[in-house]
């Protein structure tokens, strides 16, 4: 009589002799990497004391009326970026995500492979080199962030644009094409209506990473508010610094309560 | 509820005319160049006739559906459909004056869900000149929204225009894809099993439907399914297709239990 016991699935998955070096390998990599760059206890002990030292010569913030106009300002121009740029490059997401979507766009499967290639290439490239690149090329200013917020949203909308069209349902495609659709009439009567809650979903994802991307944008001359905090670091003006840090934080908030609340209105 | 009896009277309005509508000669279909769904099928539907093509799962029914109006390309072997004759796929302009003559109805009714029922009737109307204008009622001329509307009025749902589509149940639902068929009044209606996911009575309810509008309208009626008493009572002709042939081409009046039987016992075994 056979023992039942020997049909029952081991408790953990087996793992092949490269699996297992490969493993140890990985935990190797990690432990080394965090005794090179991660700090020590005696370092997190050590700087404490500058912290707090910190902390005190940034309290309080400064609310002196004219530097706060000064500061109200930069936020609505951190908010123009992050609107221009996120509604050109959501606009401009739409067509690349169509070309990119394996199986619906119009150019083959090749033509999506290249599509998605470039859009990859401009989510790779972070936000803050493209404004490097952009400073250089139109100068300093708000112009240099809204282009990297456009080419940062293409590259994050792209992508979720394509595969939300890949996901779409094939029926409703199926059946605007046998009553005669082309490929437009598809994309707009079937496919569009079907992925605009996960497109809208995305949007708005771009938008909060829009107004985070602007914020830090100035710190490399791409305008808007995180110009002004720069040159409160670079000034020693800590109480400076810490209004602006403050303001900083009300604007990401409030973002992501108004974009929670779209959302949650678009399903 | 429908009130109209399905049998015999509802088809007694439109004679077939000895014109043929559909054709196909050798017709040959395979995927992947391996997979030999269609074997040389010879097929003709005249005018007015309205035609059940029956046989088991896998025996062609559905690819040789979509080869009639080029949603699938031909492998070999020729199609004539409303005027047009091609072999392999058709060209744009041949496709769409095709399927502007056609209304193509699918088992699973394939409506955009998020859209309104009055959206999805007026996306019949796609493939009409200016057709950007069928994406939404919204945008649409006033002409094709009232189209729309007798549309539904004829499958009994006009109150239900402004809805969701997928706020209605399943027979509804098949409804608005037999009005987004009907809304151009198409010379030809081909429907692949329109009640295969209906419950037997929404299912009797969308078929009695097709009956009664191909006979009121003179339109040409190409239908498969599994429910032989459907095949029966709304076809005036049954097509059995076995293996990617055509078994046996019979009026539905003459057709015997023996017949139906023996499509699929000879299928499976």
């Amino acid at each position: 009589m056979s023992n039942p016991t020997e049909h029952l699935p081991p408790r953990l998955p087996r793992l092949s002799p490269l699996s297992f070096a490969l493993a140890i390998a990985a935990g190797a990599l990690v432990l080394v990497s965090i005794g090179q760059v991660a700090p020590s206890p005696g370092q997190l002990i050590d700087g404490g004391p500058s912290l707090v030292r910190l902390v005190g010569r940034m309290s309080p913030p400064n609310t002196d009326p004219a530097f706060l106009a000064r500061i109200f300002w930069r936020i609505v121009e951190t908010f123009q970026i992050a609107l221009a740029g996120a509604a050109i490059g959501i606009l401009l997401s739409l067509p690349i995500g169509w070309l990119a979507a394996r199986g619906v766009g119009p150019l083959g499967n090749a033509g999506a492979f290249f599509a998605k290639g470039a859009v990859s290439f401009l989510r790779t490239v972070p936000d803050l080199v493209w404004a490097l690149l952009f400073v250089a090329t139109v100068g300093l200013g708000a112009v240099a962030g809204t282009m990297t917020v456009v080419v940062d949203t293409i590259g994050f909308c792209g992508r979720f644009f394509a595969e939300a069209i890949e996901d779409s349902e094939r029926e409703p495609q199926e059946a605007i094409a046998a009553i005669g659709g082309n490929r437009l009439s598809i994309l707009f009567g079937a496919v569009l209506p079907d992925v605009m809650p996960s497109l809208i979903n995305t949007s708005l994802f771009a938008l909060e990473k829009a107004v985070r991307s602007s914020v830090v944008l100035g710190l490399v001359g791409g305008g808007g508010i995180g110009q002004e905090l720069k040159v409160a670091f670079d000034l020693f003006q800590y109480r400076n610094a810490s209004t602006i840090i403050l303001a900083i934080f009300l604007i990401v908030l409030g973002m992501e309560w108004a974009t929670d609340r779209l959302r949650r209105r678009a399903q | 509820m429908l009130d109209l009896a399905p049998d015999r009277p509802v088809l007694a309005g439109a004679a077939p005319s000895p014109d043929p509508v559909v054709a196909t000669r050798g017709l040959k279909k395979s995927y992947d160049r391996r997979i030999e769904v269609l074997k040389g099928v010879d097929l003709t539907i005249r005018l007015g006739e309205r035609v059940a093509l029956i046989g088991a799962n896998g025996c062609g029914k559905s690819t040789l559906l979509r080869c009639l109006i080029g949603l699938h390309e031909v492998t070999a072997g020729e199609v004539f459909a409303l005027g047009e004759r091609f072999t392999g796929l058709p060209c744009g302009a041949q496709k769409l004056r095709l399927r502007r003559r056609t209304g193509f109805v699918f088992q699973k009714h394939c409506l955009v869900r998020r859209r309104s029922v009055l959206s999805n009737v007026i996306h019949g109307l796609l493939s009409e000149p200016g057709s950007w204008r069928a994406f939404s009622h919204a945008i649409a001329p006033e002409p094709w929204r009232c189209l729309a509307l007798e549309a539904l009025e004829r499958v009994n749902l006009a109150d239900k225009a402004a809805m969701r589509a997928d706020a209605l149940s399943g027979g509804q639902q098949q409804r608005v894809a037999i009005a987004r068929a009907l809304v151009r009044r198409p010379a030809l209606l081909i429907a692949d099993e329109p009640a295969a996911s209906l419950d037997p009575v929404s299912g009797q309810d969308v078929m009695a439907l097709f009956a009664r509008l191909c006979a009121e309208h003179g339109i040409t009626l190409l239908f498969t399914s599994h429910d032989m008493d459907h095949a029966r009572s709304f076809a005036d002709r049954i097509v059995a297709l076995r293996s990617g042939r055509v078994m046996w081409d019979k009026p539905a009046a003459t057709t015997t239990d023996a017949d139906l039987d023996e499509v699929f016992r000879v299928e499976s075994d």
